[in-house]
C-alpha cells in the first residue's frame, strides 16, 4: 500500500524561516548525500538513536533525506535503562509524531545480572551495556550499515574516522586498516557479516549543531535547557537526582540547583552543568566562551588513555 | 603549463604569488576552506596544526590539562606540551610518534573557519594523504629548514596538484633551528618554486616558521627574522579561495528514485554542476531520452532553481526510465559516454594495480566492471611519464579504461565530481585507487599515441634493428619502442613517418 503523506509534511512555500547560511547548508546537502547513498546501497540499514542533540540532528535530516517519503529505516535504541527519564518520553513522542519505526534494545544478560553503573563501575557498565548491547542488536537484525551521529570534532579517535566506517563481522574497527576515502564517493562494497557504520556528521562541530537546531527549529529533550533540577555533587560531577535508583552516599546531600546539560547519556555518568543557559540564543552563546570541552562532563572518556578507541575497535559507537 | 616568462619575473621574490585569477573578492566567503597540511615525516606536520589549534583558542581547558597530562616527560624547553599529541590520537600513533592516519579538525578565526586534514608524511601511508588531498581547497607544505625537500614533499605536491589542488603554501619549518638563516629559506623557496611551475600550480607563498615556538602561524615571528615581511600562515588561510564551482552544464548522478505513493516519483541526488530550474530540458544518460523538470522538490519548500551542491529531489514531466547510476544532464552540455576513457591515478594498497585486471569503478552514485591498462608512471624526481606495464602502491600513473558497458564522465579538470572516481579490487572489496578522467579515447590497444609520443610494441630482434637506423635517431623523441617476445611489427616506418 503506497504511504500516504500527512497534511502537515507537505511543502510548505511559505515557510518564514530565512534561508540557512551557506556553511550549514554545506553540511546539510553532504548530510543528505551519504544518507541516500547509504539507503541505496546496503540492504538493511538502521539508525542509531541515542535521543541527544546530534540524534536529532541526525533524525531531522533523514526525514529531509527521504522527503516526501518516510524515513526508509528504523531507529535503533540501545537502552541501557538508565537513561534519563525525561529522554525516554522525547523518543517515544518524535516516533510517534513521525511516524517512525524504533527497536529499542536492552541487553538481556545485564538486566538479568542487574549491572549498573554503581555496581559495576563506569567502563564494565558501558562496555556490557552498551558495546555488548549494540553488537546483540546489530546482529538480532542483520543490519548491514549503521548511520550515527558521531562528529569528527568530539574526540581525538573520533578525528580519524571515515565518513564510512568499516566493520568486520564481529564489529571490530581498525584504525590502522581504514579503507581511504577520496571525494564524495563511499565505497559500501561489503561481504556478507561485515557493516558499515556511516557518519553523516562527519564534519559538523558542537556550534554547528546548535545553530542548526536553532535555523531548523528542531525539537531537543529539554535537559538541555537550564532549569531548577535537583542535583547531588560526586566525582566532581553533578547528577541529576531525581530518579528513585539513585542512592546518596553519604555526605551526600541533595539540593536544588539551575542547570543544564550539554551532552546527554546514562544518568548517573552525565554530568550536568551550573548554567542559566535557558534558551538556543543563550546557549550558543555560553557555548561560543565555553573553555570546556563537551565531553568533560562525560566518566566513559576518562576510563583510560585512549579510552574511546578502545571502545571502538571492540565495536561502541 | 604556466607561461615561463611571468614564472621567472615572479623567482626573484621572497614571497611570490604566481599570477593569480580571481581578484579579491567584496563579498567574504563564509564556506569553511578545506587545507591539508603535507610533508615528509618528521618536519613537524601535527606540531604546527597544534599550534595552529592552540593559538587560535580551539583547544580547550580541560584538552589542555590533558595534554600537558600526556605530554609530560615530553616537555620540549620551552615549557610546552607536544602538541602533536592533540592530533595523533591513536594509540599506536603515539607509541610510534608518526601520524598513521588523517585526523580532521576544526578551528575558526573572527574572519573564517577552517576544515584542515593532517595527512600522514610516511610513504606507507600516502593513501591517507591523498584521501585528505581529494577535498582540499589549499595545501600546506611543511618541509625541514635543515633538511630541505625530499621526494615525499615532490609526491604530495604532484598528488595535492593532480587532485586539483591549485593553492600552496610552503612552510619551511624549524627554521629556529637554522639560526633563522634567510639564505637557506630563500634557496628552499626558490627550489620549491621550480616544482610548483613545472607541476603548473599558480599560487605559492613560501614563509619561514617555527611551529614549535609558533612564529609566523598565527603570531608574526618578527623579533626573530626581521628579514621576513611577508604574512603568517593564518592570514594567507583567511585570504584564500574555495575551489569554484564548475562551469560545466548541469549534472544529476542519481542515488535513490523516489516513490512513496502512486502520485509521486521523483529523482534524488546532489547537483554536481551547473544548476536547473523547472521547465529546463534534460536528458538522461546512458539512455539517451529527454525529459522536461516540473518541480524541483526539498523538505522545505518546492524551490524555482537549484544550484551546484544542493541535495534535492526532481520530478520530470513524463514516465522515463531512470534508476540509480543514471546521469540527469543538460542537453546542451553533456558529459562523454563512451566505452574507453584515459584517466590519471593514484595507486593506493600494496598490491598496486595489475594490468588487465578487471576492477569495480565507483564514480557518483554508478558502479561499473572496468578493465585497467597501465600505460606509464610519473618519476617523481624528473617529473617524467616513464612506460609501465604496473603500478605499485603509491604510484601516480596513467591508465586506459575499457568498459563493457556505457560509462558516463566529464574530465575531471571540467567537473571535479563527474571527473573523478574510485577503483575497488573485486577480491577484497578494497579501494585500490583513486582517480581523475582526463579524455575519451576511441578504442583500446594497437598501435596509439600518448600526448603526441607514438609506442611501436616490437619483437626484440625487430625493435634492434628499428633503433640502428637513421631514421629513428631522428626521431627518437616522438617514438618510444617497447620489446615484446611475440607479435608482428606493423607499419613501422609509416608510423614513425606520419
Amino acid at each position: 500500500m503506497p504511504h500516504t503523506l500527512p497534511e502537515t509534511e507537505l511543502h510548505n512555500p511559505q515557510s518564514t524561516k530565512p534561508p540557512l547560511d551557506p556553511h550549514l547548508k554545506a553540511l546539510e546537502n553532504e548530510a543528505i548525500h551519504i544518507f541516500r547513498e547509504v539507503a541505496a546501497e546496503f540492504e538493511r540499514p538502521v539508525m542509531l538513536y541515542s535521543i541527544g542533540k546530534d540524534s536529532s540532528v541526525l533524525l531531522h535530516l533523514a526525514r529531509k533525506a527521504f522527503y516526501p517519503g518516510r524515513v526508509p529505516f528504523p531507529l535503533l535504541h540501545v537502552d541501557t535503562g538508565w537513561k534519563f527519564r525525561e529522554m525516554i518520553a522525547f523518543r517515544d513522542e518524535m516516533v510517534a509524531r513521525y511516524d517512525l519505526d524504533l527497536v529499542a534494545h536492552t541487553n538481556p544478560r545485564g538486566a538479568a545480572e542487574n549491572v549498573t553503573p554503581f555496581t559495576h563501575g563506569s567502563a564494565l557498565y558501558t562496555d556490557i551495556m552498551k558495546t555488548e548491547a549494540l553488537r546483540q542488536a546489530l546482529d538480532a537484525g542483520q543490519y548491514d550499515a549503521a548511520f550515527g551521529g558521531a562528529r569528527r570534532d568530539e574526540e581525538a579517535s573520533r578525528a580519524k574516522e571515515r565518513i564510512y566506517s568499516f566493520r568486520t563481522p564481529d564489529h571490530r574497527w581498525d584504525p590502522r586498516n581504514q579503507r581511504p576515502e577520496l571525494w564524495n564517493i563511499y565505497n559500501g562494497m561489503i561481504r556478507k557479516g561485515e557493516s558499515v557504520r556511516a557518519f553523516p556528521l562527519s564534519n559538523w562541530t558542537e556550534v554547528d549543531i546548535w545553530r542548526y537546531i536553532q535555523a531548523e527549529e528542531i525539537p531537543i529533550v529539554p535537559l538541555y535547557f537550564a532549569r531548577k533540577r535537583p542535583v547531588v555533587e560526586r566525582d566532581g560531577m553533578l547528577i541529576l537526582a531525581e530518579d528513585p535508583r539513585l542512592e546518596l552516599l553519604p555526605g551526600e546531600v541533595k539540593r536544588e540547583e539551575v542547570i543544564r546539560f550539554r551532552t546527554l547519556g546514562c544518568f548517573p555518568l552525565t554530568g550536568a552543568i551550573r548554567s542559566d543557559a535557558d534558551t538556543l540564543d543563550d546557549i550558543i552563546a555560553e557555548l561560543e566562551t565555553a573553555t570546556v570541552s563537551e565531553r568533560q562532563g562525560r566518566a566513559i572518556d576518562r576510563d583510560q588513555a585512549g579510552s574511546m578507541e578502545k571502545k571502538k575497535r571492540e565495536g561502541y559507537f | 603549463m604556466t607561461a615561463p616568462a611571468a614564472a621567472n619575473a615572479a623567482l626573484d621574490q621572497t614571497v611570490v604569488s604566481l599570477p593569480v585569477q580571481e581578484s579579491a573578492r567584496l563579498v567574504r566567503d563564509t564556506r569553511p576552506l578545506r587545507l591539508i597540511t603535507c610533508g615528509s615525516v618528521d618536519d613537524g606536520k601535527s606540531t604546527l596544526i597544534g599550534r595552529l589549534l592552540w593559538d587560535t583558542k580551539a583547544v580547550k581547558e580541560d584538552q589542555a590539562a590533558s595534554l600537558q597530562r600526556d605530554s609530560s616527560g615530553k616537555q620540549n624547553d620551552l615549557g610546552l606540551p607536544d602538541f602533536a599529541l592533540l592530533l595523533d590520537g591513536l594509540q599506536a600513533e603515539r607509541e610510534q610518534g608518526i601520524t598513521i592516519d588523517v585526523a580532521y579538525r576544526y578551528f575558526s578565526t573572527d574572519k573564517r573557519s577552517f576544515i584542515v586534514a593532517d595527512t600522514p608524511g610516511h610513504e606507507q601511508y600516502t593513501r591517507n594523504m591523498a584521501t585528505g588531498a581529494s577535498t582540499a581547497d589549499l595545501a600546506v607544505l611543511l618541509v625541514d629548514a635543515r633538511v630541505g625537500l625530499l621526494e615525499q614533499t615532490r609526491r604530495h605536491a604532484t598528488i595535492a596538484t593532480l587532485m586539483g589542488i591549485r593553492q600552496f603554501v610552503l612552510a619551511v619549518n624549524k627554521i629556529d633551528l637554522t639560526n633563522y638563516d634567510r639564505a637557506r629559506f630563500d634557496q628552499i623557496s626558490h627550489e620549491f618554486r621550480e616544482l610548483a611551475l613545472s607541476l603548473g600550480v599558480r599560487q605559492v607563498t613560501a614563509i619561514p616558521v617555527s611551529a614549535l615556538k609558533g612564529e609566523n602561524v598565527v603570531y608574526d615571528g618578527r623579533a626573530s627574522m626581521p628579514w621576513y615581511d611577508g604574512p603568517t600562515l593564518i592570514e594567507v588561510l583567511e585570504l584564500a579561495t574555495t575551489r569554484s564551482a564548475q562551469t560545466v552544464g548541469f549534472r544529476l548522478p542519481v542515488q535513490r528514485v523516489s516513490r512513496p505513493g502512486e502520485s509521486f516519483r521523483g529523482y534524488q541526488g546532489t547537483v554536481a554542476g551547473g544548476s536547473v530550474k523547472p521547465g529546463d530540458s534534460v536528458v538522461i544518460l546512458p539512455s539517451g531520452m529527454v525529459a522536461n523538470v516540473t518541480k524541483i522538490v526539498t523538505f522545505d519548500l518546492v524551490r524555482n532553481a537549484a544550484v551546484a551542491g544542493d541535495a534535492i529531489t526532481l520530478v520530470l514531466d513524463r514516465q522515463v526510465d531512470v534508476s540509480r547510476g543514471d546521469v540527469i544532464a543538460s542537453i546542451d552540455s553533456q558529459p562523454m559516454t563512451g566505452l574507453a576513457f584515459d584517466a590519471q591515478i593514484v595507486a593506493l594498497q600494496p598490491e598496486g594495480i595489475q594490468p588487465g585486471k578487471r576492477y569495480w569503478l565507483k564514480s557518483g552514485s554508478r558502479r561499473q566492471r572496468v578493465q585497467v591498462q597501465p600505460v606509464s608512471q610519473l618519476e617523481l624526481k624528473s617529473g617524467k611519464w616513464n612506460h609501465a606495464d604496473e603500478l605499485p602502491m603509491n604510484a601516480i600513473g596513467k591508465v586506459h579504461l575499457a568498459f563493457d558497458e556505457q560509462a558516463i564522465f566529464d574530465t575531471y579538470e571540467q567537473n571535479r565530481t563527474t571527473g573523478a572516481f574510485i577503483l575497488i579490487d573485486p577480491d577484497t572489496n578494497n579501494t585500490v585507487a583513486g582517480g581523475m578522467i582526463t579524455a575519451k579515447r576511441a578504442a583500446l590497444g594497437g598501435i596509439h599515441t600518448e600526448e603526441s609520443r607514438v609506442i611501436l610494441s616490437l619483437p626484440a630482434d625487430l625493435a634492434d634493428q628499428l633503433m640502428a637506423t637513421e631514421l629513428f635517431a631522428s626521431r627518437r623523441e616522438d617514438v618510444e619502442v617497447r620489446r615484446v617476445t611475440a607479435g608482428k611489427a606493423v607499419g613501422i616506418i609509416d608510423a614513425i613517418d606520419g
